[in-house]
């Protein structure tokens, strides 16, 4: 019968650091999916992957960037898995809109993830990790497994992409909620 | 004595004009980052506490 094995500091650790990155990753994977229900199941999932192989885990690196790079490749073979029943659901999406806080903005959050759902996939994902994660070009790279030249070139799309949707036809400062009434 | 600046650094503050933006820096930019952050900021599910005390209590077993 298997030793009951106390749990050690480096669990610990290990535990503690996890839980700091989920609100991390719920995010990734709401931006990489559109869809929260189906992100917070990839989080959770990712979540027991990487304690699973918290040995692998080397301590003082990046634990976001591992996390992240898990949840990625989780989310791409479930994508794969799948592929026939993903149908993406405009309602679910609409609904994760309606929230609080983006009343005052020039703005809207449903504006940006429309659009950001809008992009190639490669291009979704880049822009999430350099532009909203904050992640280097070299650890999005990494996490991407893919050379940094072409991180760069995705971004740069990205960019070039959002920019056409959602700074091309109205000034910032306009406010597009009374627009939609008239 | 120095005053923070009001910006300092104890993270995004809710309620933070969006159209706070770094200089030349798009608004989608800013958007993006707000859209990111209003979800980072959301607290966990009850779902995902069982999840970390079920790592907790059972480890990998």
């Amino acid at each position: 019968m298997p030793d009951r094995i106390a749990p050690s500091a480096a669990d610990e650790g290990f535990r503690k650091e996890l839980l700091s990155v989920l609100p991390h990753l719920r995010a990734f994977a709401r931006g990489l999916s559109g869809r929260p229900d189906f992100a917070d199941d990839l989080v959770q999932e990712a979540a027991i992957k990487a304690w699973t192989a918290r040995e692998r885990y080397q301590a003082g690196t990046n634990m976001r960037a591992w996390t992240f790079a898990i949840l990625r490749n989780h989310y791409l073979s479930e994508l794969r898995r799948s592929r026939r029943q993903t149908d993406l659901d405009e309602g679910v999406v609409e609904k994760m809109l309606v929230m609080e806080a983006d009343q005052e903005g020039p703005l809207h959050l449903d504006d940006m993830e429309a659009a950001l759902q809008k992009l190639a996939p490669e291009r979704r994902e880049a822009v999430l990790l350099v532009g909203a994660s904050g992640f280097s070009y070299e650890e999005a790279a990494e996490i991407a497994g893919c050379p940094i030249g072409t991180m760069k070139s995705r971004v740069a799309r990205a960019r070039a992409d959002l920019a056409r949707m959602l700074d091309g036809d109205q000034p910032q400062q306009v406010e597009v909620k009374a627009r939609k009434t008239g | 004595m120095n005053q923070p600046n009001g910006r300092g650094d104890s993270g995004p503050v809710p309620g933070l004009p969006p159209e706070v933006r770094r200089d030349g820096e798009p608004g989608w930019a800013g958007g993006l980052r707000k859209l990111y952050n209003s979800v980072v900021e959301e607290p966990l599910p009850d779902s995902f506490k069982d999840l970390l005390k079920k790592l907790d209590d059972d480890g990998d077993a």
